[in-house]
């Protein structure tokens, strides 16, 4: 930026706005970025990261125009001296792909299902360079051993589907690369990836940057891998720019408030606090708050971690849990999903399952639950919960079980009926299970609930889409609190959310469990996470229990070198050091 | 455990807007078809149509729609009265009448016959020679047998459909939801049923059923079930591995209450919309089996028997009982089909981008 030369991509004052349809004849317009200036210098990783919402992807979109109809630009994009904005739409097909490329977060649903890999990365060869069909296979292959997939000419007959996730992103990558762009455009690109994937995503991405001295937008939520990949940082909210500077600036001094939120928010691996600081804490300038506790309904006499000597709750051996698989007209196959685990969870305490996707962690989980259909596949082991065996108890007993053991799933989207207020909602399961005498007293039960998960009472009467995540997992909560349960599952509960808003549900849980002694399993993909909040832990690997112990045991020597590999492959952000 | 809660640890969230009670998904859908104009105007006729329905059932239009009003194919009013018809006049035989009193057994009845006829009164009735929409061969007006065949044709599609429909969600639901045996079996039902032509299993279904309202619709519910179970199975395949399903199966709820409680009222859009597809396919449907002879009764007229009289009388030139049945199913089934397409985009804004 202050080498004297015309940054490769300059953006100035960038608006995006959508319509989104007129009112009364006004057409109602959405102001998704408002005035966004970066440059992007040649040869170097900015990275822009924001919550969701904070208008990053609008702008890295803005750039190549592929926004939907309805959106509305203005200010100045200048890339390579060029003005994107007055670009006629030819000239931009012609740039797309050539010039500036672009990989997003899904790979799945980026590449044609029914085309091969090498269609897929021969189409740009042809279309841009002009090589000949002969050429195209032989730079096809060589790009795919360049982004390091095995056996490149086998892969190049693949299906989009015969390919695992990261092997996918490397196939996007590879067409990205296809015609050498100047700017690569990543959106979000290890977000759908498992850490240890995600890892070596990261390193094939700093590498191929340097080979090409190509330069890249890097998009992301995730403050630890922008630290790791960055030059420069934008960091965005609401559609504005907050902070911008070298990476090195903003993790080691932040200026904006907003900025030290995020960096501070985020559980990390290295240390372990009781409580995590949330946003407002950071915008207000506030002390982390200690759980300050007035008279609630759920008062227990010790505010305090339970020891790990409390009341056995759940005393699983041996779970087992497979599933059908059809093979031809008649045959089944078992795949078995969880191949034994064995553990104890006592009152007040969280054990954490940890795993990548597929170890049969979730399956765990749904299997203590009893929540698999019932032809599903062979289950095995014993789970002694108050004296009875819940894998053996028939199906209409499991209803009193059901009250005490209760389950918070990953996506607050999908995990609330949209069809119910947030009062029906938290009234069916008092309704079914009997809790309070009249219809009345069970209202009062759920606002006062309510209250608990820090909602406001007029929530009562809304549908789940009026929530945010972070409410709309709340309102999960208080669902399951309305049972009184003895043992949370937590699959994966604050996976979906935002940084800022993980930490305050995170918080939410920590004292409710303070509070109300629940014992809690809690699943997740994200070892900081598990950090913060488990006691104990389960390494999980294609159905085998990999390592379970100690929480600060796991993270300080773990044994295995599965572990060791997750432990190394977490984003540690930006650390003094590192060249950036 | 009952004392209210008067603070959390964490500060409140506020939300967006402070409204006590927010709109359903029925409200908003009304709100964005209110706004579409050409689903409001096929909403009005559609909603003319009932009432004249209405009307018709409880007998306060076309209730006399079987007596003879005019002369036979009277015409539109529109187009005058017929041509009278000139009948060449029989030649009087000429010369005196010949006296047969003397031999005829009856002669001395004849003048007390005459009495007793004299105290006969005849009133000739006065038919009308046109009429707004013509009459049909015997006389009938057609506009009250067009209304009274709107009320037996739009009845039979709704009960039909309605019948479908509860026939369909229900496999459908069973099928979706359970699977495994349930499920194979009912797939070779489903496979079964639409292996036979539609038009063949109608035809079959209508032998055995007899005529009659009821039975039409009876057998168009039978045959036209299966489009709906299809839909309907695949939604609740869908949403029955949903969280929130899973969710209602973690706090104890019943199987019942996930099905109809849960997920139903998340598909009953998707089921509003195939059931009101129905309706026009199987009015359509009925005009066919009517046409066929194998419809309504004779006692009965429908769109479908008006059309199938109208066919000998298109010959003879008499064109308008064909016309007003037409029109009259044009125009519902039109207005129709256009507030199904409204109602589908209304009740599914994600269809055509609108949000």
């Amino acid at each position: 930026m202050s080498d004297g030369r015309s940054p490769l991509l300059s953006i100035a004052d960038l608006r995006v706005a959508f319509r989104m349809g007129t009112d009364e004849g006004v057409v109602r317009r959405i102001e998704a970025v408002r005035g966004v200036s970066f440059d992007v210098p040649e040869n170097t990783t900015v990275a822009l990261v924001g919550e969701s919402g904070s208008g990053k992807s609008v702008t890295a979109m803005a750039i190549v125009n592929l926004l939907p109809d309805n959106a509305e630009r203005s200010g100045r994009i200048v890339f390579q001296g060029r003005d994107m904005l007055a670009a006629s739409r030819a000239d931009l097909q012609s740039l797309r792909g050539r010039e500036i490329a672009c990989i997003f977060q899904d790979p799945m649903s980026s590449l044609n299902p029914v085309f091969t890999v090498g269609q897929q990365i021969r189409e740009p060869l042809v279309k841009h360079l002009g090589l000949g069909r002969r050429a195209a296979a032989a730079r096809a292959e060589a790009l795919l051993a360049e982004v390091g997939m095995p056996e490149p000419k086998r892969r190049l007959e693949a299906y989009p589907h015969q390919l695992s996730g990261g092997q996918q992103q490397r196939v996007m990558i590879a067409m990205a690369l296809a015609c050498e762009p100047r700017l690569l455009i990543a959106d979000e690109p290890t977000t759908a990836l498992d850490v240890t994937i995600q890892r070596q995503i990261l390193e094939l991405l700093a590498g191929l940057k340097d080979r090409h001295r190509m330069s890249m937008l890097f998009i992301s939520h995730d403050l630890g891998v922008v630290g790791e990949i960055a030059d420069h940082v934008v960091v965005m909210r609401q559609g504005t720019v907050r902070e911008r500077g070298p990476v090195a600036q903003i993790f080691a001094r932040p200026k904006d408030a907003y900025t030290r939120a995020l960096l501070a928010c985020r559980p990390s691996l290295a240390e372990r606090p009781t409580r995590l600081r949330v946003l407002d804490d950071h915008l207000a300038d506030r002390p982390t708050p200690m759980a300050t506790r007035i008279a609630t309904p759920f008062a227990t006499p010790a505010l305090r971690r339970a020891g790990p000597d409390g009341r056995v709750v759940v005393e699983a051996t041996d779970v087992r849990k497979s599933f059908w698989i059809r093979r031809g007209v008649f045959g089944r196959e078992e795949f078995r999903a969880v191949k034994g685990a064995t553990f104890t969870l006592r009152a007040g305490r969280t054990l954490g399952i940890v795993g990548e996707s597929g170890s049969g962690k979730t399956t765990l989980g749904l299997t203590l639950l009893r929540l698999h259909e019932a032809g599903s596949g062979p289950v095995g082991g014993r789970v002694i919960f108050d004296g009875q065996d819940l894998l053996a108890l028939p199906r209409a007993a499991l209803l009193p079980i059901r009250k005490r053991i209760q389950v918070v799933f990953q996506n607050p989207y999908a995990s609330l009926n949209p069809r119910f207020t947030v009062s029906q909602t938290l009234v069916e399961p008092m309704t079914i299970h009997g809790i309070g005498a009249s219809a009345s007293e069970r209202q009062e039960r759920a606002r006062a609930l309510l209250a608990r998960v820090g909602l406001e009472a007029d929530a009562m009467h809304r549908y789940p889409h009026e929530f945010s995540g972070g409410q709309r997992q709340r309102v999960a909560i208080a669902r399951c609190l309305a049972l009184d349960p003895e043992v949370l599952v937590l699959d994966e509960a604050v996976s979906a959310l935002d940084v800022s808003v993980q930490a305050q549900v995170l918080n939410l849980l920590k004292d409710l469990q303070d509070e109300l002694g629940l014992a809690y399993i809690f699943i997740s993909h994200d070892l900081a996470v598990v950090r913060f909040m488990a006691d104990e832990v389960i390494v999980m690997k294609d159905g085998d229990v990999v390592e379970q112990a100690d929480v600060e045991q796991i993270l300080q020597q773990p044994r295995q070198a599965y572990t060791r590999r997750l432990l190394e492959a977490v984003p540690r952000g930006h650390r003094a050091g590192d060249a950036p | 455990m009952s004392e209210p809660a008067t603070s959390a640890v964490l500060p409140p969230m506020t939300g967006a807007a402070r409204e006590a009670r927010s709109e359903g998904v029925w409200l908003a859908a009304w709100r964005r078809l209110r706004r579409d104009r050409v689903g409001m105007v096929s909403l009005a006729i559609v909603l003319l149509f009932v009432l004249l329905i209405g009307l018709a059932a409880t007998g306060l239009v076309a209730r006399d729609w079987q007596t003879e009003v005019a002369v036979p194919s009277a015409p539109p009013t529109l187009l005058g009265p017929a041509p009278a018809v000139v009948r060449a006049e029989i030649a009087a035989p000429a010369g005196p009448p010949v006296d047969i009193s003397a031999v005829d057994p009856l002669a001395p009845y004849y003048k007390q016959w005459a009495e007793r006829a004299a105290q006969y009164k005849t009133v000739a009735v006065q038919r009308a020679e046109t009429l707004t929409f013509g009459a049909d061969r015997l006389g009938r007006d057609v506009l009250a047998k067009a209304l009274k065949g709107t009320q037996t044709s739009v009845f039979v599609g709704l009960l039909a459909a309605l019948v479908a429909t509860v026939i369909g969600t229900l496999l459908g639901a069973l099928g979706g939801f359970f699977g495994g045996k349930v499920g194979d079996f009912l797939e070779w039902l489903y496979s079964v049923f639409t292996s036979i032509p539609d038009i063949l299993l109608i035809l079959s279904f209508a032998v055995i059923f007899g005529r009659g309202i009821g039975s039409v619709a009876i057998i168009l519910a039978l045959v036209g079930w299966t489009g709906i179970y299809r839909q309907v199975r695949a939604e609740f395949i869908k949403h029955s591995t949903r969280d929130y399903v899973r969710a209602a199966e973690a706090i104890g709820a019943s199987t019942t209450s996930r099905m109809f409680r849960h997920i139903l009222p998340n598909v009953s859009h998707v089921i509003l919309v195939r059931t009101s597809l129905l309706v026009v396919g199987f009015i359509k449907f009925e005009v066919i089996l009517s046409y066929l002879g194998l419809g309504v009764g004779v006692d009965d007229v429908s769109w479908g028997t008006m059309l199938a009289e109208a066919q000998s009388e298109l010959i003879l030139g008499y064109w308008w009982q064909l016309a007003a049945a037409t029109l009259f199913m044009a125009v519902f089934v039109t207005a129709f089909s256009l507030m199904t397409d409204a109602l589908r985009d209304a009740l599914d804004p994600k269809l055509r981008g609108l949000e």
